[in-house]
């Protein structure tokens, strides 16, 4: 068990201080001649105009996916959590965008951002839009579009969880807390957002590592482009290892994912522990 | 490859759902909320459902246009000119690497990963289980750590590994790939299933005379049924939707999976949205019939494990 992860693993941050690629290594006619070069591969994707771009999406990348996941899910949990009528059908159709297979999703998307004749094109046309974006051939946009796409899909995941999170707080909570004179907002910021911090605190951690590394998306919808404008690290390593075949720049980059997120989480965790509150029970 | 799902296809490991009916009969005792907030309610919800339905119904109307009519502002009619049913006969009809073909490709892979990976993780999972460790804090964090490794660091390697076995498009090398990626989370999921069965009933067992093979196969499987399932559920849709791997390890048509090849509908210079739209329909159906019946228990399982209490 350990091996079948280890043994790639350590393989992998071998790679990263290699020259491998296409000529010298993964040749099964011939010999792997490819040879140490240090921290050459780091170095270069440091130093290189094109990562600070692609950090930078990243970075963007990840944190509006989460806050919007977040903040949409929880609106839609905290109005399920409520008696209302067609509730069950209501949280049954919100879950859809989990249920589609995500590359159909990603598919339909696609789709619907096609120019000119895709749904969002026409639609705005006829709202008296001349010149409607080109979702997937100007970079803004495509980052716009893919965006777009992951919120869709990413928001009934985060409801769920929140909703069996608000579902768990002890309602006697708020009705003491209505007795004492608190109103609707003191009360979801002194009762429920504090009972609800464990869940999240899990929740969003999962959502940031999962929307860092998140491939299908991006490579499904606009393939990283137009140019290098939607690549995303997960997606640059992807590039470099099978479109270039570097293989060591490649794992160089899976190397610095891996550091990025256990820095951050490390990060994370303090922070929220800091915050008050054992979160990790 | 669980990092490169789609994220939310992962489960959460605690806390979801939970019923609350006590809480709801006291809902119920409240005054009605007034009309307008009620309007504002059911008006956001409304919104929301119909954001979340759009791009599935889009496709599904669209499957029924012809390419004239989807590559035309015609493409905004909400109800086809002529419903057609060819875009589905295309699609489906018999050939040496279509649709149905990747079809089969994908149920097949997708269940022997699972076999493989759910099957080689459970002892693995016992074993981390019952095996004296620090806790359920570091649990989480080897969970949080396997989600973190990117693809990108062990895509290589295992390409590599791929390659010198010389199974390079070949369906049995993508089968490798996705089980080796799948075994972590399966390990880390069926550990916390045997975590909640007591120890005192495999004790039990072994009083009344079984091996540990005998009390791990008598006992501790069948009580984590639930959890067992949802492993393999999760297990099964991750390699379902698995587009990295599939997309290097695969080279002739006819080996592709359902990802891979319905990319080739579109990833060219003629984008066959038709055939596109009806082949993601086809697909589409039965995940989401399953997926709606399956999801109460996915999330009451994921909360609780095999054993009450």
């Amino acid at each position: 068990m350990g091996l079948l992860v280890l043994y790639p693993l350590a393989r992998g941050v071998y790679y990263s201080f290699t020259d491998a690629n296409q000529y010298n290594a993964l040749n099964p006619l011939q010999p792997s001649t490819y040879k140490w070069v240090g921290l050459d591969n780091y170095t270069q994707i440091l130093g290189s105009q094109e990562f600070r771009s692609v950090l930078g999406f990243t970075a963007a990348w990840t944190f509006v996916n989460v806050f919007f996941h977040f903040t949409i899910g929880l609106a839609l949990a905290l109005a399920l959590n409520r008696t209302l009528r067609f509730r069950g059908w209501y949280r049954m159709l919100l879950l859809v965008p989990w249920a589609v297979p995500s590359f159909i999703s990603a598919f339909a998307w696609r789709f619907m951002f096609n120019n000119p004749y895709g749904f969002l094109d026409q639609f705005l046309m006829k709202l008296g839009w001349d010149v409607p974006p080109a979702f997937l051939g100007d970079p803004t946009w495509a980052k716009v579009a893919v965006i777009m796409t992951n919120v869709w899909l990413g928001v009934p995941f985060m409801m769920v969880a929140l909703l069996g999170g608000l579902q768990a707080i002890d309602s006697d909570l708020l009705d003491a807390a209505s007795v004492d004179g608190a109103n609707a907002w003191q009360r979801f910021w002194a009762v429920t957002m504090p009972a609800l911090r464990p869940v999240a605190a899990t929740v969003i951690l999962l959502g940031l590592i999962w929307t860092f590394n998140m491939f299908n998306v991006i490579y499904l919808v606009t393939g990283g482009g137009p140019g290098t404008s939607t690549q995303i690290l997960a997606t640059s390593a992807y590039l470099n290892a099978f479109d270039f075949k570097l293989y060591g720049v490649a794992t160089s980059y899976g190397v610095l994912i891996l550091s990025i997120l256990l820095v951050f989480s490390q990060f994370y965790r303090w922070s929220v522990r800091r915050m008050g509150e054992e979160t990790w029970s | 490859m669980s990092s490169t799902g789609a994220a939310p296809e992962l489960p959460l490991p605690a806390e979801a759902g939970v019923a609350a009916p006590a809480r709801a009969t006291r809902r119920r005792r409240k005054r009605g909320r007034p009309w307008h907030m009620s309007l504002l309610l059911h008006g956001s919800l409304v919104l929301a459902t119909i954001i979340a339905i759009f791009p599935v119904f889009w496709i599904a109307i669209s499957s029924f246009k012809s390419r004239e009519e989807i590559q035309s502002s015609a493409t905004l009619n909400v109800w086809p000119d002529t419903w057609l049913w060819s875009n589905y006969s295309n699609v489906v009809k018999a050939n040496d690497y279509g649709f149905l073909r990747w079809f089969g490709n994908s149920i097949l892979i997708a269940l022997l990963t699972v076999v493989v990976g759910v099957f080689l993780s459970a002892t693995a999972g016992y074993a981390l289980s019952r095996y004296r460790f620090p806790g359920y804090r570091s649990a989480l964090n080897s969970f949080l750590i396997t989600q973190m490794f990117p693809a990108a660091i062990l895509m290589v390697p295992i390409y590599q590994i791929i390659t010198s076995l010389k199974l390079v498009d070949s369906n049995f090398g993508l089968l490798l790939a996705l089980a080796s990626t799948a075994v972590p989370f399966c390990v880390w999921m069926l550990k916390g299933y045997f975590d909640t069965i007591p120890i005192s009933i495999e004790e039990a067992g072994k009083l009344d005379g079984l091996t540990p093979f005998g009390t791990f196969w008598r006992i501790v499987m069948p009580l984590s049924l639930p959890g067992l399932a949802v492993t393999c559920f999760y297990t099964f849709i991750t390699a379902w939707n698995e587009v990295a791997f599939a997309n290097i390890i695969l080279l002739s048509p006819e080996k592709y999976t359902l990802p891979v090849g319905l990319r080739t509908y579109v990833f060219q210079f003629d984008q066959a949205w038709e055939k596109l739209t009806a082949g993601a329909i086809i697909v589409t159906i039965p995940a989401v019939l399953v997926f709606l019946f399956a999801q109460r228990y996915l999330v009451s399982g994921l909360t609780r494990g095999g054993v009450k209490g």
